[in-house]
């Protein structure tokens, strides 16, 4: 089985990527901070003020380790990948089936449905562990509602008709989600969904968490050869890695949430780590943002069965797995594409 | 697997310090220093022969002497350190 590689998160302002030898060295004002071998290595997250030698992304690009570089507070800027690799004919059929409605569709049902049963399953096991919280009742509603939601996805034979379900889906997800906060209430408190920027804490950790996720998706679509770009339940748009988004979104409840939950509820971020930034968003503090990566860093090396393959593997190689059995679906060696469900 | 190397070159001569960079260079690009002349390196097999390979065509085995510890696929477990210069740990979160 695949090795799980590290990622090296670069959060230092004024810090410079050297290559030394077959490593990357990190370089603050001269003095090397950290050495990592290239060989361990599958991405490297860079935010705000970092810059890398040309020579050390050239390494990066032919070891297929992915360099992305965000801002200071996690929106996604650039990223530095080598000659795209892979089988083209993976790519072709691709390409072909996002061009079909009917193949669009069944693999926007198998995406939807992976999202739906996972929010399900987080809601489930909170209402397991919490049952006697006052939002129990309105979470055990949002849960059953879900159930007839994955059967009307199932039924559904257009993709609108299933990103119309998927909407509903995530509203009324969010809808409850306050109630899933349980410390610090007056503090971290839910309402909506917002992004760019995000208005209030928890909306800015659920926005970091999703970028992080986002690069492990890519890198690892990259990786099997996939085209990050198009994508079957979100629409191309320039510059937009549809294709992960789509594969993100199996994972986003179960895995980035509930980091963002745990980190609020066991109380190891305080109001004092988030920042107003000119924009009216809020943005993570420094040392907040390497507490998360290195939460977010931790719960990638717990292992998890994967009930498809029947196999235990690191949560961290998970977006490598579906990337593979996606490109099986597509490869037409599986008649569907079977999605992360999370037990 | 986690490789524990240590070598002695013999540094009387000019050739032995060039063999002496070579070897802690090759070592680097694979691992880290934990010590003077002791390194640790996660490598898979595959890593692990080219880079056995490349160590031992360096040494002067008439002179100088290599050691290769394996300490398996849990070998961090099988390390305590005590005192200064507690080395990274590479395979943890890297956040820097």
């Amino acid at each position: 089985m695949r090795r799980l590689l590290n990622t090296l998160y670069v959060t230092t302002q004024g810090a410079y990527l050297a290559k030394d030898g077959e490593a990357v060295a990190v370089r603050v004002e001269q003095e090397t901070r950290l050495r990592v071998p290239l060989h361990g290595l599958g991405g490297v997250v860079c935010f705000g003020l970092v810059s890398a030698s040309p020579p050390l992304l050239a390494a990066c690009a032919e070891q297929d380790i992915g360099v992305s570089f965000l801002s200071e507070h996690g929106r996604f800027l650039a990223s530095v990948r080598g000659p795209v690799s892979g089988n083209v004919l993976l790519r072709r059929e691709q390409y072909r089936r996002a061009d079909q409605p009917e193949a669009r569709a069944l693999l926007c049902g198998c995406f939807v449905q992976g999202k739906i049963i996972n929010a399900r399953t987080v809601l489930r096991r909170f209402l397991r562990d919490h049952g006697d919280s006052a939002d129990a009742p309105a979470i055990a509603s949002a849960a059953s509602s879900m159930a007839d939601m994955l059967d009307r996805v199932a039924r559904a034979t257009t993709e609108e008709q299933i990103r119309g379900i998927e909407g509903e889906a995530a509203s009324l997800y969010f809808g409850v989600f306050d109630g899933l906060i349980l410390t610090r209430t007056r503090d971290f408190t839910f309402t909506t969904r917002s992004r760019r920027p995000p208005l209030d804490p928890v909306n800015c950790l659920l926005s970091f968490v999703y970028t992080l996720l986002a690069h492990d998706v890519r890198s690892a679509l990259e990786t099997v050869g996939l085209d990050p770009q198009v994508g079957f339940l979100h629409r191309d748009r320039p510059g937009r890695p549809s294709l992960a988004l789509d594969v993100m979104e199996e994972f986003r409840h179960w895995l980035a949430d509930r980091l963002v939950l745990s980190l609020v509820n066991r109380g190891q971020l305080n109001p004092k780590d988030f920042k107003r930034s000119g924009s009216g968003g809020v943005v993570l503090a420094d040392d907040a943002r390497k507490d998360v990566l290195v939460a977010w860093q931790k719960r990638k090396q717990e292992e998890v069965l994967h009930p498809f393959l029947d196999e235990r593997m690191p949560i961290g190689l998970l977006a490598h797995t579906q990337a593979m059995l996606l490109a099986r679906h597509l490869r037409g060696e599986l008649d569907a594409y079977p999605p992360f469900l999370w037990k | 697997m986690l490789m524990l190397i240590t070598y002695d070159v013999n540094t009387e001569d000019r050739e032995g310090k060039t063999r002496l960079r070579r070897v802690a260079k090759l070592c680097l690009d694979y691992g880290q220093r934990v010590q003077l002349s002791v390194f640790e390196c996660e490598v898979d097999p595959g890593q692990w022969e080219t880079l056995r390979h490349k160590l031992v065509s360096t040494i002067a085995p008439e002179k100088d002497s290599l050691r290769f510890y394996r300490l398996g696929r849990d070998g961090k477990r099988r390390v305590e350190h005590v005192g200064i210069k507690e080395p990274v740990d590479l395979e943890g979160p890297l956040v820097v």
